[in-house]
């Protein structure tokens, strides 16, 4: 489906800058079609940064960023979703005064304007099933459900939009650890659903053990990458963001 | 006032009440999707009733015309508010904003005075017609005509928000406009729909209005004040509390004036918001928080 040497998403020398600080110096990476990446590194490295110039949140000072080969740079964020990048934002941003159905229907705002009534019917039913704690909460305002509930909600409602690559920001900051694991098994399970996905996670162990690939960002710049198994033997990355998680697991 | 007495003053503050329960709908309406108290609501009013005598006795237009052609240009105006004074501040605090909007109706004000200068047209009404007599209240067909558009809009505007796609779309932006931006929602068009919205909303307040109170350029202030009372009293972002927040403010005004002083009638209505600010505050300061840090 792609063309011969291509990637689905690829970053060259990406460079943004806000409130007149650049907070990407320059960042190329790709992401191939089924792949999981994570994108790790510490607070301001520019991991969400990355994500939001994807979405078309934020403006690109310089570089090029290519979707199946079409390039992304200043296209809307509603057009970067029709193309098929949905993001699951930092701290779930669920609409929390309505449902969970009506949530996961919002998801697929675009494909509803589209008149695909049929198809987001089926999703949503789809999802529902894959999340049951959702399921039996069908009804209840969003606000009201625990912040792993909440989580899935976001992935679900970002799951509407039938993305081709999912960007995920932080999806287990601040849940329980047995949660945070029903997360990422969630995650490994989406891949085999043949979803691809852009991971950023400050739980660099456990981000690196769902992934294919990695790249270790250090104020906006990517300082290492490979795949998944190079990066957790690397001394490096051991010494720098692994030691506290080697006590905690 | 032909009747005199408790049942003619229920029907003016019913009246009176479902003018303001209109206006505090263009409120709710900019309100629910952005964040913002639209001050120019009141201007939106005056513009409506203003384009309606233009239309009919100016251009000599048939009355439905001169009655429905202002919704469709105070919808432009609103829209173009949005589109020359918000949009380009979109990165600012809610509270400039708000601020903004009061700059905006006391241009709108100007601009009226210059355009109509200071004198105040008549509009027929819309339909001819005996008053009704009822319970000992005379009650005129255009306090009908008022009656029914305050509900129907209302009514309407609900429907639109809780029922339809887009109306989902326009709260969505209000509750998390980050993830309505992510779930591919226009955000800036949703806003600017919310202000087109109000200001047709605001038109339908000003020619249904016009037969009654002979529109002025400076009448947008105490309509704007007082659909706010209206508003904050029925909860904002509430249609159905802002038809009873209404409906009781110009019950208050009407029975006010009637028995109390008719020198104080505006100050009734601001009596009111002062109790329910003192004791619902949070109804107000409730604003800002309403939407995500940026």
């Amino acid at each position: 489906m792609l063309p011969d040497g291509h990637s689905l998403l690829r970053l060259q020398s990406v460079r943004v800058a806000y409130d007149g600080v650049e907070a990407l110096k320059g960042i190329s990476l790709h992401v191939n079609e089924g792949e999981i990446v994570a994108l790790v590194g510490a607070n301001g490295a520019g991991k969400s940064t990355t994500l939001n110039a994807i979405s078309g949140i934020l403006p690109l000072r310089a570089g090029e960023m290519e979707f199946l080969g079409q390039s992304l740079v200043g296209r809307r964020p509603d057009e970067i979703v029709a193309l098929g990048i949905t993001q699951v934002p930092e701290g779930r941003q669920v609409f929390s005064e309505m449902t969970v159905l009506d949530n996961l229907r919002m998801g697929a705002y675009l494909r509803l304007r589209r008149r695909d009534r049929a198809g987001v019917r089926e999703d949503l039913e789809r999802i529902l099933a894959m999340f049951p704690l959702l399921d039996e909460r069908r009804r209840q305002p969003a606000g009201t459900l625990s912040g792993g509930e909440q989580q899935m909600l976001a992935v679900g409602r970002a799951l509407m939009a039938r993305p081709r690559l999912l960007l995920l920001d932080e999806p287990t900051i601040g849940l329980a650890p047995q949660v945070a694991h029903q997360i990422l098994e969630t995650i490994a399970r989406l891949r085999e659903q043949g979803t691809t996905i852009l991971l950023v996670e400050q739980n660099v162990l456990a981000s690196l053990r769902v992934a294919d690939r990695g790249y270790v960002l250090e104020t906006g710049r990517v300082v290492l990458e490979g795949p998944s198994e190079e990066l957790l033997r690397n001394r490096d990355v051991q010494r720098a963001y692994l030691g506290k998680d080697y006590e905690e697991v | 006032m032909d009747g005199s007495g408790l049942p003619q003053f229920i029907a003016t503050g019913i009246t009176q009440g479902a003018i303001y329960a209109l206006v505090a709908v263009g409120f709710n309406l900019v309100y629910s999707a952005t964040g913002i108290i639209n001050f120019a609501q009141g201007e939106f009013v005056m513009l409506g009733g203003m384009f309606a005598v233009t239309c009919y006795s100016m251009l000599h237009l048939p009355l439905a015309l001169a009655v429905v052609l202002p919704i469709a240009a105070v919808m432009l105006v609103g829209a173009g508010v949005h589109y020359f004074t918000i949009r380009p501040l979109r990165r600012a605090h809610l509270l400039t904003l708000i601020m903004v909007t009061v700059g905006v109706s006391v241009a709108l004000r100007g601009l009226a005075k210059v355009v109509w200068g200071a004198d105040a047209y008549p509009l027929p009404p819309f339909s001819a017609g005996e008053s009704l007599s009822l319970a000992g209240a005379n009650i005129n067909p255009q306090s009908l005509w008022v009656m029914a558009c305050a509900a129907a809009t209302g009514a309407a505007l609900t429907l639109f928000l809780r029922c339809t796609l887009q109306g989902r779309a326009m709260v969505a932006c209000a509750l998390n406009r980050r993830a309505a931006q992510l779930v591919g929602i226009r955000v800036e068009r949703m806003h600017m729909w919310a202000f087109a919205l109000a200001g047709g909303v605001g038109a339908i307040a000003g020619s249904v209005l016009a037969p009654i109170a002979l529109p002025s350029y400076d009448v947008g202030l105490a309509l704007a004040l007082k659909g706010f009372c209206a508003a904050v009293l029925g909860g904002i972002g509430s249609n159905a509390g802002a038809l009873l927040g209404g409906v009781l403010v110009g019950l208050l005004e009407s029975l006010g004036a009637g028995y109390v002083s008719s020198g104080y009638k505006d100050a009734f209505a601001f009596f009111v918001l002062l109790l329910v600010l003192l004791l619902r505050p949070s109804g107000l300061l409730n604003v800002p928080t309403r939407r995500e840090e940026r």
